[in-house]
């Protein structure tokens, strides 16, 4: 690690051409791996529902009569006669035109499908990322290094909130708030009501695991010298809390945000299924029940997307948030910017490097 | 100045950056290794909390070997006289659509749904563990391969990678096991991966080497033994997960098929009567709830255990 750090350190005191030369490689590099990844999903999905016996033509006919002539029809349309490898190759000539294809059984374009189911999922998932954000923070903040009884009963309900299910919260919440209580709508209604019970559900196991992230990464940092030096400073305990302890929380939680985007996407399907919302949701699982492979395969794509962006961005933030990790600037070398630097691993917050940490918390 | 961290969860701090594994954040890092107050300390859940869910485990291993120990009453046996019962009235947690005895359902139903979160558990740890040390073991091409496969399994949203396997499969408690093991198997390879290459290029193992010690001893008496516990831990975890997974896949109707008594089964069977009897709604949940709780609070004991955390 030093030596690349030396390295680092002769690269920033080079021309600045070149660095900004190595920042574009480096940036390049990164968008080909997520290219690639997407790719990589594409395949898979295309895989998954070309490899099976069993025409698709069968499953897109279901169980309607149809003429012999009809049936070629369709087969034509959408060339399923053609070699599979064929017809992954037409796929993704289409894909890097920008073109998702036609949906088997929407009778409309994937993008078109999507784009009109876009919009109540992503009510939902904001509604329930904001829940389990808000209510993660709030918690943690409150319940860090508090006394048994507070911190108990929190960390308590975390763990039941990881572990129960989503389908099954949303059914206990449907049976108690709507059967029996009748204080919200039971079915997809695209009224702000309406969204309540699904986002509580959607949020609940994110936000549990969030919470303790957040608890663990507090508890953790108000151990640390900074903490002291600021309490010396007469800072009160609500500002050491919030603008000092809380920053070094944050990090391992971004480190998961990745991970927490597949946890609400994946909730979504469940939950607009129990609530039956309209959304992507409900759309995939129609459309892999009749192995409608262009609409599950355009999902996958955005959902993968999805997940690479967001990681692509947590690269991009880590150094924003955390002044240790950007690279060293040449000017200020010297043993604490050398203890700064050498900092990559960044899930450890409990590194002290209470130098750079009071620079980047005025 | 600097403290170096410990990571006694193993991955390199400079390796490759290791994402959370899938179906459970990425276990935090210590600080410093501090002295351990004892082998209550660290823990989320109290001492109670912890011997509880111990004893629940016990129950539920005992109901999925011998489930006659806790009911008499046929899972299957629908009576059409008692549909939907409520519980109490000769049926202890009432009855469903059917008249079939819910209580007796769930006891019966306990082997099934431990069984398809264990087995998808262990194949992901089987696979996972394979390819994580082929990784390990192979050179930078092979590495790199492996390292943009494990990111496309997880760049796809756990549920719907299993909702394709079922696609391609069909749906069945065989099949859905195979689904969510595929979830599950990322995590491992990552874990078992950071691993092999935190011991070998630890002291003991250069030593063990310098020692002239076979290979094959190298690996059995050290490699192994170190690099079971954080596996073993992950895949304690993610029993819990793959048990909820695997019920969301019944519910959606996926898994075992009608008449089988599974806990997701059996609420989706009841769907459509849950506005008007909330007892088949609510109970076989809490079944799920409370044995996928009992496991991860095992799971996190264990971890403390290891890992000697010193948070309070």
């Amino acid at each position: 690690m030093t030596i690349a750090l030396a390295a680092d350190e002769r690269r920033g005191g080079g021309r600045a051409a070149s660095s900004a030369r190595s920042i574009g490689l480096a940036v390049l590099r990164r968008v080909g791996y997520a290219v690639g990844v997407l790719w990589g999903a594409v395949t898979v999905t295309f895989a998954a529902l070309h490899l099976k016996s069993g025409g698709i033509i069968d499953a897109i006919i279901g169980q309607a009569a149809v003429s012999p002539e009809i049936r070629a029809q369709i087969i034509s349309d959408y060339a399923l006669d053609k070699p599979w490898l064929v017809q992954y190759f037409d796929y993704l000539g289409h894909l890097l035109r920008g073109d998702l294809g036609h949906s088997y059984n929407q009778g409309m374009d994937v993008t078109t499908a999507i784009g009109d189911q876009l919009a109540p999922s992503f009510e939902l998932m904001a509604a329930g990322v904001v829940l389990a954000l808000v209510g993660a923070i709030v918690v943690a903040l409150l319940t860090a290094n508090r006394p048994r009884w507070i911190r108990g009963p929190f960390a308590f309900l975390e763990i039941v909130g990881v572990s129960v299910p989503a389908f099954w919260f949303a059914i206990l919440l449907l049976t108690v708030f709507s059967f029996q209580l009748h204080w919200f709508p039971a079915i997809g209604s695209n009224s702000l009501r309406g969204l309540v019970l699904p986002a509580i559900a959607l949020a609940v196991a994110p936000g549990g695991t969030l919470a303790q992230v957040l608890r663990d990464g507090l508890e953790r940092a108000l151990d640390e010298p900074f903490v002291t030096t600021a309490r010396s400073r007469g800072i009160r305990e609500t500002a050491v809390l919030v603008r000092h302890a809380l920053r070094h929380a944050l990090m391992p939680a971004i480190t998961i945000a990745g991970w927490l985007a597949g946890a609400f996407l994946g909730g979504a399907i469940v939950i607009e299924n129990v609530f039956s919302r309209q959304g992507l949701g409900t759309l995939t699982v129609g459309g892999l029940g009749r192995r409608d492979f262009p609409l599950v395969s355009g999902v996958a794509l955005i959902a993968a997307a999805f997940y690479v962006v967001i990681n692509l961005i947590i690269d991009a933030v880590y150094p924003l948030l955390d002044p240790r990790l950007r690279p060293a600037a040449p000017t200020t070398s010297g043993p604490a910017n050398a203890a700064a630097a050498s900092i990559t691993s960044t899930t450890s917050p409990s590194v002290s490097a209470t130098g750079a940490d009071q620079k980047g918390d005025r | 100045m600097t403290v170096t961290p410990v990571d006694p969860t193993g991955l390199p701090p400079g390796g490759a950056s290791p994402g959370p594994p899938a179906g459970s954040p990425a276990p935090a890092p210590t600080p410093a290794p501090a002295p351990t107050r004892g082998r209550w300390s660290g823990l989320r859940v109290s001492r109670p909390g912890v011997v509880l869910s111990f004893a629940f485990l016990l129950v539920l291993l005992l109901a999925s070997f011998w489930p006659q120990l806790f009911t008499g009453t046929d899972p299957n046996a629908a009576d059409i006289s008692q549909t939907l019962r409520g519980p109490g009235s000769g049926h202890l947690l009432g009855t469903d659509q059917n008249g079939r005895d819910i209580f007796a359902r769930i006891v019966h139903g306990t082997r099934l749904s431990l069984w398809i979160g264990l087995s998808a558990s262990a194949l992901a740890l089987v696979v996972g563990a394979a390819v994580g040390v082929t990784a390990a073991q192979g050179g930078r091409v092979l590495g790199a391969v492996t390292d943009w496969l494990l990111s496309v399994f997880l760049s796809i949203p756990g549920l719907l990678l299993a909702l394709l396997v079922i696609a391609m499969l069909g749906p069945g408690t065989r099949n859905s096991i195979i689904g969510l093991s595929l979830i599950f198997t990322p995590g491992f390879a990552r874990v078992v991966r950071g691993e092999v290459m935190r011991i070998r290029a630890s002291v003991y193992l250069e030593a063990a080497r310098a020692l002239g010690w076979p290979k094959r001893q190298v690996i059995i008496r050290h490699l192994v033994p170190n690099a079971l516990g954080p596996v073993l831990i992950l895949a304690t975890i993610n029993v819990g997960g793959a048990i909820s997974l695997g019920s969301t896949l019944s519910f959606l109707g996926l898994g075992p098929q009608p008449p089988t008594a599974e806990w997701g089964a059996m609420l989706s069977s009841s769907r459509t009567y849950f506005s008007v009897a909330w007892w088949p709604a609510i109970f076989p949940g809490i079944a799920i709830t409370l044995a996928v709780l009992a496991i991860t609070v095992a799971g996190q004991f264990l971890q403390a255990r290891l890992e000697g955390r010193n948070t309070r």
